[in-house]
């Protein structure tokens, strides 16, 4: 098994939470003393930095949004003064104004060592080649990943997103060993080299690092497949850090969060109590030695439960499961709660089908309706009608069945709906409900 | 005697058939029949063409799904009743047709049809027994 710091990755229980307890108390310290939106809200529910005293003190604190971040956009809540920070990256802003997240040299620092744990988990080392096909700029999946491959002293090939026939010559020519970028983009790569009729088996590629988005178990076995690696989950948000705030190791039954980093909690998003281990909920997350843009209690909106079981890897540090689904992006569709998560795992249970579908909401008078486009593909495809509407039939009841829902299948051509090479666009929702 | 046929999967969009009859076009290939079903979402595009192997590959390089099927034509007399003699004997020998299209020949008293069947080999023993005009499939692709 590869640890890039079994110190941290091995610790016994005990001491992992008194480094947390000390590096939590420290940094509601610095926060309540440098931040008037922290001291505001501690103050509000009369508590001050004394009060934190044991981990259980934790459920104290208020928790911190992303409408926070906006609210105080840009720098707001940084908790050192701008000449410490050497970094700034932003959030896309699809939902409104960006968040700008900051970083001092010393979270340049911790960026690189958990992302080097993510890429050494993945078997990434020295001797890796590594092509970090994330966008590079202001999002933070390229160089996030990039620090951590420099850590770890593997060469790496900063080639950024898109232009994926030149990602696929330079994988074969440059003896790409692991790949970083969405599992959406990592399909799309699959499928380029097929239509450049290059074989798998042409590549050095051994393992691939994917996140970014939600994507399901059998994406993961499809891309496995086809690009004869083994592909491993790896978890972050920006206003965390970035990616390296969760990772799989070997076992891939689970990501294992730094919890020398970071702190993370599961509640239940309408009440705000915490939840169990092995609960379903909301994950939030406090960061517990970060500088520029200190986080507590931080809801990241993703669906995940926490298990802290020693893993058979040997780490001690506590996994999460794979997130399935976001709270903001779940549809509700006729009163049904939808992740586009699920209807892929539907999809591909029916078998065959490649992931490439798109989610179309509408209103239609006062009743929602859905339509699932799935793309055609040489194997589904039939010259009788018949079979093909069969086809549709079988994805409708199975939708119908899993989520109590009954859906529109509109079977399209192939490569008709759009590839994107950052994260996919899944759902198209033409209803105004606001 | 099977006559290879090319169907395309094409979604109820305007220009689609202009498209695969363009790219055929640009490639050489002379279509011989047509035939296509429909749904209010998507259409099969069932085409016999002279060089059903080509046309399979450039549409598949253009994008298209494209599948290849085994079916049989058959020269029945144009005349009442001339169709149902080839019917009736793939009936008695319990022979499900899946679909069939008849199509314009360049010869004057027989009318040309293409039957999609499920045992296709059987279907041809049976027609030759009962004297039904089969067609080879070099008849088919020069017409």
């Amino acid at each position: 098994m590869n640890y890039w710091n079994p110190t941290c990755e091995c610790m016994s229980r005990d001491e992992m939470t008194k480094l947390q307890l000390e590096r939590l108390i420290n940094t509601v310290k610095r926060v309540y003393h440098n931040v008037p939106f922290y001291r505001n809200k501690m103050q509000q529910v009369g508590l001050v930095p004394e009060d934190i005293k044991s981990m259980e003190d934790l459920s104290k604190l208020p928790f911190t949004t992303k409408q926070d971040l906006r609210d105080n956009y840009p720098y707001g809540l940084f908790a050192t003064p701008m000449s410490e920070i050497v970094r700034l990256h932003a959030s896309s802003g699809t939902t409104g104004k960006p968040t700008v997240v900051g970083y001092t040299r010393n979270d340049i620092t911790t960026w690189s060592e958990v992302m080097a744990r993510t890429l050494a988990a993945a078997g990434a080392d020295k001797q890796s080649f590594i092509q970090i096909a994330y966008g590079y700029g202001l999002f933070t999946g390229g160089l996030g990943v990039h620090y951590g491959a420099e850590r770890i002293g593997a060469s790496v090939i900063p080639i950024s997103g898109g232009n994926t026939k030149k990602q696929v010559q330079i994988m074969k020519d440059f003896g790409t060993t692991v790949l970083a970028c969405t599992p959406s983009y990592a399909l799309y790569l699959a499928e380029t080299l097929e239509e450049m009729g290059i074989n798998k088996d042409e590549l050095k590629l051994k393992s691939g690092v994917f996140g970014a988005e939600p994507w399901t178990e059998n994406m993961r076995k499809e891309i496995e497949n086809k690009l004869g690696i083994m592909a491993m989950d790896i978890y972050g948000l920006s206003e965390v850090i970035g990616p390296g705030v969760a990772y799989e190791c070997k076992c891939q039954n689970g990501l294992h969060i730094p919890e020398d980093h970071f702190i993370p909690e599961i509640i239940n998003p309408e009440t705000g109590e915490i939840l169990q281990e092995g609960k379903s909920g909301e994950l939030v997350l406090t960061t517990i030695t970060k500088e520029g843009l200190p986080l507590i209690r931080y809801r990241t909106r993703d669906v995940s439960s926490l298990n802290y079981k020693k893993c058979d890897c040997g780490r001690t540090l506590v996994k999460m499961t794979k997130p399935c689904g976001r709270t903001d992006d779940m549809l509700i569709i006729r009163g049904v709660n939808v992740f586009p998560s699920q209807i892929e795992s539907v999809l591909l249970e029916i078998g065959d089908t490649a992931p490439h579908y798109l989610l179309i909401v509408d209103r239609i008078g006062t009743l929602d309706v859905l339509e699932i486009q799935v793309e055609m593909s040489d194997r589904l495809f039939s010259d009788e009608v018949k079979r093909l509407e069969d086809l549709e039939k079988k994805i409708k009841n199975a939708i119908e069945s899993t989520l109590g829902l009954s859906a529109k299948i509109r079977l399209v051509e192939p490569k008709t709906i759009e590839r994107s090479e950052g994260k996919a666009k899944r759902v198209i929702d033409k209803r105004n409900l606001k | 005697m099977l006559v290879k046929q090319i169907s395309v999967f094409l979604e109820n969009k305007s220009g689609r058939l202009a498209e695969v009859t363009g790219i055929l076009g640009d490639n050489n290939i002379d279509i011989s029949a047509l035939s296509i079903a429909d749904t209010t979402d998507f259409g099969i595009l069932r085409l016999i063409v002279n060089k059903p192997e080509d046309a399979e590959r450039v549409l598949k390089d253009n994008g298209f799904t494209v599948s290849c099927t085994n079916v049989i034509a058959i020269a029945v007399v144009d005349k009442p009743g001339g169709l149902s003699a080839a019917l009736k004997a793939l009936d008695k020998a319990a022979i499900g047709i899946e679909y069939m299209y008849a199509f314009v020949g360049k010869t004057t008293n027989e009318a040309l049809v293409i039957l999609r069947v499920e045992e296709p080999d059987k279907a041809i023993t049976e027609l030759n027994k009962n004297d039904i005009r089969v067609l080879t499939a070099e008849t088919v692709y020069g017409l």
